[in-house]
C-alpha cells in the first residue's frame, strides 16, 4: 500500500456493514417505526386526494374494517385466507426455493373441488363427496406445485420463472373449464354451485358462516410453526436454505428434500384453494385467489417466515385494504386505493429490513485523517 | 385475412416487445424485475394523466400543439417509469432488499396505481367527460405513414404502424448491440453474470445495477403508453392492460435474454394471444377452445425454461446472479 501513497484515498463517506443480530425488541421498534412512518405517508397522499382530515379518514378507515360485526367476521376471514395461503409457501422460502406459482396452486385445488361438486354433486353421499372434494384439492395443489419442484431438483430449472408461468397455465385451465360448466351456457360463469343440495359444501358451525375456515387455519398455523420448527423435516428444510452443500456434506438428500417441501407447499395452496371454493364463495373464477398468490410471499417474507408473526402480518395488510376500501367508497374514489396503500407499507417495511441487517458508520474527520 | 392478423400480431406484439427488452437489460444486470407488469401500467396510466391534464386544457379542439401533445404524455410516461424504476432500484441494490418481494410489491402498486387513477382521475379533476377518451392524442400517437396504404399488402405488413412501434423495434436492436458490441454492455454483463468479479475488476456494480434497472423501466413503460395511445386508440379502461406485463417477462425466457430475437418473439406472442378470433374462419371454436389456446404462449415458455436448463448450452443462461443482492463484505 506505500507505493500508493501519492494517489489521494477515495474513502467511501458512508460505511455499510452487516450487523450482528439485533435484540428482538429493536428489530421490532424499527418495523413498528416503519409501518407509522408508512401510515404517515399514506395519510399524506389520502388527504391529497380527498382533503380531508387524516385522523377523521383514519377513523373511517378503523370503521371500515372492524365497525359491524359482519365487518369483523369478513375481516377475520380475509386474514385466514392469506394467512392459509403464506403458510403454504412458507416452507419452500425456507427452503430458498421461491414458489410464486401459489396463485396457481390455489387455483388448481379450488378446481378440483369446484369439479368434484359439479361431477359427483347428485350422485354420491354428501360425507363421502366431502373426504373426496378435501382429497382431490390437496393433490390438485400438490401436482400442480411438484412439476416445477422436480424440474428444480433433476434439471435446476429456475423455479422462480416456472413457478410463475404455471400461475397463468392456471388461469387459462379454469377459464376453460368455467365455460364448459358455465350456467346458463356460455355466459362464462359457474354461479353457485348445488346452491339447494349444498352438497360438497364445507360445514358451517352454528350460524357462523366462516368459523370452520379460520379454525382450520389456526390449526394449520400451529402445525406448520411445529413443523419448521421442531420437526426433523423443518431442520433439514432450514439447511438447504442456508447452503445446499452443507446440506449435501450432512448427508441430506437435496432433491428429494426439495420434492418433499414443494408437494407440502402445493398441498396447503391446495388446502386454501379447498377453503374458498367449498367453505366461501362456492363457485370458481379464474380470480377465485385474487393475488393472494402473490401478497402470501410479501406476507411469509415480513414476517420472516415465522407463523406466528405472519399472523400480525397479514392481518394488518388484509385491514388496511379493508379499510382503505371503506374511504374509497365513502370518497367515491377507485377501490384500487387499497393496493396503493398496501404497496406504501410494504416498500417501507422492506426497506426498513436494511437497517435491521445493516449498520451505517459515517466517516468521522478524525478517521479520515489517521487513514 | 392473413396480412390483417400480422398487422394485429405485430399491434398486439409492440407492448410485448416494449416489456421484454426492459426487462432483458434490467435482468442482464442481475436485478429479476418482477415489477415490469406494475410498471407498465404506471407508463401507460402517466401518459394518461399527462394528455388529459392537456386535453383538457385546451379551449378547443383545434388549439393543440402538434409538438406538446406528443411530447407532454411521452415525458410523463418515461418520468413515471422512471420513478418506479428508481424505486426498485433503490430497495434491492442500495438497501439489498429481496428482489422478488419488492417486485411484486411494485406490481401491486403500480397494478393499484393505474386501475385508481383510471377509475378516480375525473372525480379527482373534476371535470364533466363521461370517461377517459383521448381521441385527439390518439390520433397523433397512431399517425401511420401516409403511402403506406398505397403500397397494397407490402404497406400494411411493414409500414403501416405508428412511430412507436418502429421505435421498440429500434429499441430491441440497440439494446441488443450493446449489450453483445459494446464496453457497457460487456460491464453490464460481467455484473449480472458475477459481481464480485466485475467489482474486483473495478466496475461499479451498483452503479451498472441502477442504470439497468431504470433505463430498462422507461423502454417497459413505453410499452403501457403505446398500448394505451395506440392499440387502445386512446381509452383507459381498468384492467384491460390485463396480463401482458407477465407475457413480456415469459418473452424475456423465450427469446433466452437476447432483445433481437424478441422482435420476431413478440410477434409470435402478440399472433398467439389473437389467433382465436382468425381461427373461427377455418374451424369453428367455441369460447372454452379459445381460452386453452390463450394459454399457449405460456406453455410455450415452460417448454423453453425447461430445455435450456436442460441443454446447459452457456449462452442461453439465465444470468448467473440473477435475483441476488451484491453484498461487498458479503464474501
Amino acid at each position: 500500500m506505500k507505493n500508493k501513497a501519492d494517489k489521494p484515498m477515495h474513502e467511501q463517506l458512508v460505511q455499510i456493514s452487516k450487523r450482528a443480530a439485533l435484540p428482538a425488541w429493536q428489530s421490532w421498534l424499527i418495523r413498528i417505526l416503519a409501518v407509522l412512518a408508512s401510515l404517515v405517508v399514506c395519510a399524506v397522499i389520502i388527504v391529497l386526494f380527498t382533503g380531508d382530515n387524516p385522523f377523521a379518514i383514519y377513523a373511517t378507515m378503523f370503521k371500515g374494517a372492524v365497525g359491524t360485526s359482519r365487518r369483523i367476521w369478513s375481516l377475520l376471514q380475509g386474514v385466514a385466507m392469506l394467512l392459509c395461503v403464506s403458510l403454504a409457501v412458507t416452507p419452500a422460502f425456507k427452503m430458498r426455493f421461491w414458489n410464486i406459482g401459489a396463485e396457481g396452486q390455489v387455483l388448481m385445488g379450488g378446481l378440483a373441488t369446484a369439479s368434484c361438486m359439479i361431477l359427483f354433486g347428485n350422485s354420491m353421499p354428501p360425507a363421502l363427496l366431502l373426504l373426496l372434494v378435501i382429497a382431490a384439492s390437496i393433490v390438485a395443489g400438490a401436482v400442480w406445485a411438484v412439476i416445477p419442484a422436480i424440474f428444480k431438483a433433476i434439471w435446476n430449472t429456475n423455479e422462480t420463472l416456472f413457478t410463475l408461468m404455471m400461475n397463468y397455465i392456471a388461469m387459462q385451465i379454469v377459464s376453460y373449464f368455467t365455460y364448459i360448466w358455465s350456467v346458463p351456457k356460455g355466459s362464462g360463469k359457474i354461479g353457485v354451485i348445488n346452491a339447494a343440495t349444498r352438497a360438497g359444501w364445507l360445514p358451517t358451525i352454528g350460524k357462523y358462516n366462516y368459523l370452520l375456515n379460520i379454525l382450520i387455519v389456526a390449526a394449520l398455523t400451529i402445525g406448520i410453526y411445529i413443523y419448521l420448527r421442531y420437526s426433523k423435516h423443518g431442520y433439514e428444510i432450514a439447511v438447504v436454505g442456508e447452503s445446499e452443500n452443507t446440506a449435501k456434506y450432512i448427508g441430506i438428500n437435496v432433491k428429494k428434500v426439495i420434492i418433499r417441501t414443494m408437494i407440502l407447499s402445493g398441498a396447503l395452496c391446495g388446502v386454501a384453494g379447498l377453503l374458498l371454493v367449498a367453505g366461501t364463495d362456492h363457485t370458481i373464477t379464474r380470480d377465485t385467489a385474487g393475488g393472494r398468490g402473490f401478497t402470501a410471499i410479501m406476507v411469509s417474507w415480513l414476517a420472516k417466515f415465522n407463523p406466528l408473526y405472519m399472523v400480525v402480518t397479514s392481518f394488518l395488510l388484509v385491514f388496511m385494504q379493508k379499510g382503505a376500501t371503506e374511504i374509497s367508497t365513502v370518497f367515491g374514489l377507485n377501490d384500487s386505493f387499497s393496493d396503493i396503500i398496501t404497496g406504501i407499507i410494504i416498500f417501507f417495511i422492506i426497506g426498513s429490513e436494511f437497517f435491521i441487517n445493516y449498520t451505517l458508520k459515517f466517516r468521522s474527520r478524525k478517521g479520515a485523517e489517521a487513514a | 385475412m392473413i396480412v390483417s392478423f400480422i398487422h394485429r400480431a405485430v399491434m398486439q406484439g409492440i407492448p410485448l416487445l416494449f416489456g421484454s427488452t426492459g426487462e432483458i437489460l434490467t435482468e442482464k444486470s442481475g436485478n429479476l424485475n418482477l415489477g415490469i407488469p406494475g410498471i407498465m401500467y404506471v407508463g401507460g396510466i402517466s401518459g394518461v394523466i399527462g394528455s388529459f391534464l392537456y386535453e383538457n386544457s385546451l379551449p378547443d379542439r383545434s388549439a393543440v400543439n402538434p409538438f406538446l401533445i406528443i411530447a407532454i404524455p411521452l415525458f410523463c410516461c418515461l418520468l413515471g417509469s422512471l420513478i418506479m424504476g428508481l424505486i426498485y432500484s433503490f430497495l434491492t441494490t442500495t438497501l439489498r432488499a429481496n428482489q422478488n418481494v419488492t417486485g411484486l410489491a411494485l406490481t401491486t402498486f403500480g397494478i393499484g396505481f393505474g386501475n385508481f387513477f383510471g377509475g378516480s382521475l375525473i372525480t379527482l379533476v373534476d371535470t364533466d367527460v363521461p370517461s377517459i377518451t383521448l381521441s385527439l392524442t390518439s390520433q397523433y400517437f397512431s399517425k401511420t405513414l401516409p403511402f403506406a396504404h398505397k403500397l397494397g399488402w407490402f404497406g400494411e405488413v411493414f409500414l403501416s404502424y405508428s412511430f412507436l412501434a418502429y421505435f421498440a423495434i429500434l429499441t430491441a436492436i440497440v439494446v441488443s448491440l450493446v449489450l453483445k458490441r459494446t464496453r457497457v454492455g460487456l460491464n453490464l454483463r460481467a455484473v449480472g453474470e458475477s459481481p464480485a468479479t466485475a467489482d474486483a475488476a473495478g466496475i461499479s456494480v451498483s452503479k451498472n445495477k441502477y442504470f439497468a434497472t431504470c433505463i430498462g423501466s422507461m423502454i417497459a413503460g413505453l410499452g403501457g403508453l403505446y398500448y394505451v395511445m395506440d392499440y387502445a386508440s386512446g381509452v383507459w379502461s381498468n384492467d384491460a392492460f390485463g396480463d401482458r406485463g407477465w407475457l413480456a417477462i415469459a418473452l424475456v425466457i423465450f427469446t433466452v435474454w437476447q432483445p433481437n430475437i424478441g422482435i420476431l418473439g413478440s410477434i409470435l406472442f402478440g399472433g398467439l394471444y389473437i389467433v382465436h378470433n382468425y381461427m373461427n374462419n377455418i374451424i369453428a371454436m367455441n369460447m372454452s377452445t379459445q381460452e386453452l389456446i390463450k394459454m399457449a404462449p405460456y406453455v410455450v415458455t415452460v417448454i423453453v425454461l425447461i430445455v435450456i436448463s436442460m441443454r446447459k448450452k452457456r449462452e442461453t443462461q439465465p444470468p448467473a446472479s440473477l435475483g441476488l443482492a451484491y453484498f461487498r463484505e458479503d464474501r
